[in-house]
């Protein structure tokens, strides 16, 4: 992994559960890793939530002081650019959506001389059960209203496509047409694909399957 | 039928579009926003009309005045906002006119806060405007639900010509779920009674709600309340979960349920005769089901997000022949699994 790793995509492809997933390996594997939660736009379930399990695997949680709480502001009180320049791994959770994206744009000149230094991505989190990004257009149509309003590319995509607690291995295998669909259109790599934990991964050429933790959890589950 | 993955919000803005609803008139409020940003993105596709207005009461007026013409009508918003429209929801139903309003619950009272509540018990059943009225309440648990439970109040709202609410809350709003949306027919009904123009054919129809004589006034409130007894037989609805043997009946209702739901399944492996009753009308209250689903039960215990409003439905339901316990988190936390079962352990469910 580099750096700086940025997670964008549409409001449920799982972009959280993804942070927390490549926060926890680095973690693993004694990274320093922060963990920074940009989203500006919905006050309800974000890797704050998180917070407990962050803090038990040494993984530094920054986030509004505002998120889950009763303010519903869009406020970022920390300083990112400072973050992404000091030691250790810094991954970046983005609000859904462009609107989500909105809070990378002020950022545009740190991000780009990261990018020269080769110590950046950009990965876009793609869900083919997810309403509005069910097809390769429209998960592509998303990806650049993303980059338009981040004023930065992506430089690839996780295919995390999932139905929630329905989600099966068959969930990911049949998701497989849709990825290489995205990713040729957008020409860029695929860095995984998820599959539930303990699940028979099948090989298929090409595919880079990647088991992962269900971190987001309904209350009822707790 | 293809699943997907789908918020409360989005989903209950979509299955409203099948359902026919033409025109939608609402004001953002979190934790409701995305039904009005989803029906912003596609009613106009869908050959419909989106509003935003200017305020929640002039919103509620434009719904009176689109149900008048006859076409399928929405609003949406939250508790605050609920309380601004009420007003005007007591203009539609003493004009006995069709209209589906949508309440994603928050934290009150007062401008209170944006996480998930069901402190609208009262409001929704007993008092959601000044005068004689009722309106038909359904309370969704899930994602899926809240798709099937839209299309029936469109339904039931233009065959009783009345309005529906759903009293959602910000848990079923925000959550997201796998959903399958049903073969639906985009109705809108036979409506004589429209203002929609008489072509020199009929005679007018007037949308009015306004009596000069109190005899006449009387009389279409002791009509209208002869149409609530007959809903009140047909249209309550309730699921029960292992009540048949169950000592202690858990009485919860939309996503409240899910939570008692899962404290059921643990008192159950604890060996604990414990049942979930979970009212899918509000109202009418589903009392006759109360009653057969605790018919074996010692205690009840009502679990709800407010301190406790939905107790006296349930007395009522049952004459008062059982005690009836309470246990609540209010002001946007949601109970914990847990929680309820130790009180489910306190209350004597262990013997």
């Amino acid at each position: 992994m580099k750096k700086v790793t940025i997670i964008t995509g549409h409001y449920g492809s799982g972009k959280t559960n993804i942070c927390a997933n490549l926060a926890m390996e680095l973690a693993k594997n004694g990274e320093k890793v922060t963990v920074v939660d940009l989203d500006i736009v919905n006050p309800y379930f974000r890797t704050a939530d998180f917070s407990d399990l962050f803090k038990d695997n040494n993984i530094t949680l920054v986030s509004s002081i505002y998120a889950n709480s009763n303010l519903d502001i869009p406020a970022i009180s920390f300083d990112v650019e400072r973050l992404c320049r000091e030691d250790g791994y810094v991954i970046i959770d983005v609000g859904g959506d462009d609107a989500g994206a909105t809070a990378l744009g002020r950022y545009k000149a740190v991000f780009e001389e990261l990018y020269e230094e080769n110590k950046i991505d950009m990965l876009y989190v793609i869900n083919c059960c997810r309403y509005l990004t069910r097809t390769p257009k429209e998960a592509l149509e998303l990806m650049y209203e993303i980059e338009y309003t981040a004023r930065f590319k992506h430089t690839g995509i996780i295919n995390n496509s999932n139905l929630g607690n329905e989600t099966t291995l068959e969930t990911a295998v049949s998701s497989i047409e849709f990825e290489k669909a995205v990713s040729g259109e957008a020409k860029l790599p695929v860095l995984f694909t998820s599959v539930c934990k303990g699940c028979d991964i099948p090989e298929i050429d090409g595919v880079n399957f990647r088991e992962v933790d269900v971190f987001v959890k309904p209350l009822w589950e707790l | 039928m293809e699943r997907s993955l789908m918020k409360g919000n989005e989903a209950l803005a979509e299955a409203a579009m099948r359902a026919g609803c033409k025109c939608f008139f609402g004001y953002p409020i979190t934790p409701q926003t995305e039904i009005s940003a989803y029906l912003a993105k596609k009613m106009a596709a869908n050959g419909g009309l989106f509003l935003q207005a200017e305020s929640e009461v002039a919103a509620i007026n434009m719904v009176l005045g689109a149900a008048s013409t006859g076409v399928r009508v929405m609003t949406s918003s939250s508790s605050p906002g609920i309380s601004l429209k009420s007003e005007g929801i007591s203009y539609i139903a003493g004009s006995d006119l069709p209209c589906v309003i949508i309440n994603v619950q928050r934290g009150g009272p007062g401008l209170g806060g944006i996480q998930p509540s069901q402190a609208d018990y009262w409001q929704a059943t007993k008092g959601l405007g000044h005068g004689d009225f009722h309106v038909l309440v359904y309370a969704p648990a899930s994602v899926q639900e809240m798709v099937d439970v839209v299309v029936k109040a469109f339904d039931k709202a233009d065959e009783y010509r009345m309005p529906a609410m759903i009293l959602a809350d910000g848990i079923l709003g925000q959550m997201m779920e796998p959903v399958t949306f049903p073969e639906i027919e985009a109705k809108n009904g036979d409506k004589p009674w429209a203002a929609d123009g008489h072509k020199n054919k009929r005679e007018h129809n007037i949308i009015n709600s306004l009596y000069l004589q109190p005899d006449v006034l009387e009389k279409s409130v002791v009509d209208r309340y002869e149409k609530y007894k007959k809903i009140e037989e047909t249209e309550a609805d309730a699921e029960s979960y292992l009540c048949e043997d169950a000592e202690i009946v858990v009485c919860a209702f939309g996503a409240t349920a899910r939570v008692a739901k899962s404290t059921v399944n643990q008192a159950r492996e604890k060996g604990i005769k414990a049942g979930l009753f979970r009212p899918k009308t509000v109202w009418p209250f589903p009392a006759k089901q109360l009653q057969e689903a605790s018919k074996n039960a010692k205690t009840l215990l009502s679990v709800e997000m407010s301190m406790g409003q939905m107790i006296d439905d349930i007395k009522l339901a049952i004459n008062c022949s059982k005690p009836v316990e309470f246990f609540g988190r209010t002001g946007g936390v949601i109970p914990k699994p847990t929680e309820i079962l130790d009180e489910i352990v306190r209350l004597g469910g262990a013997k």
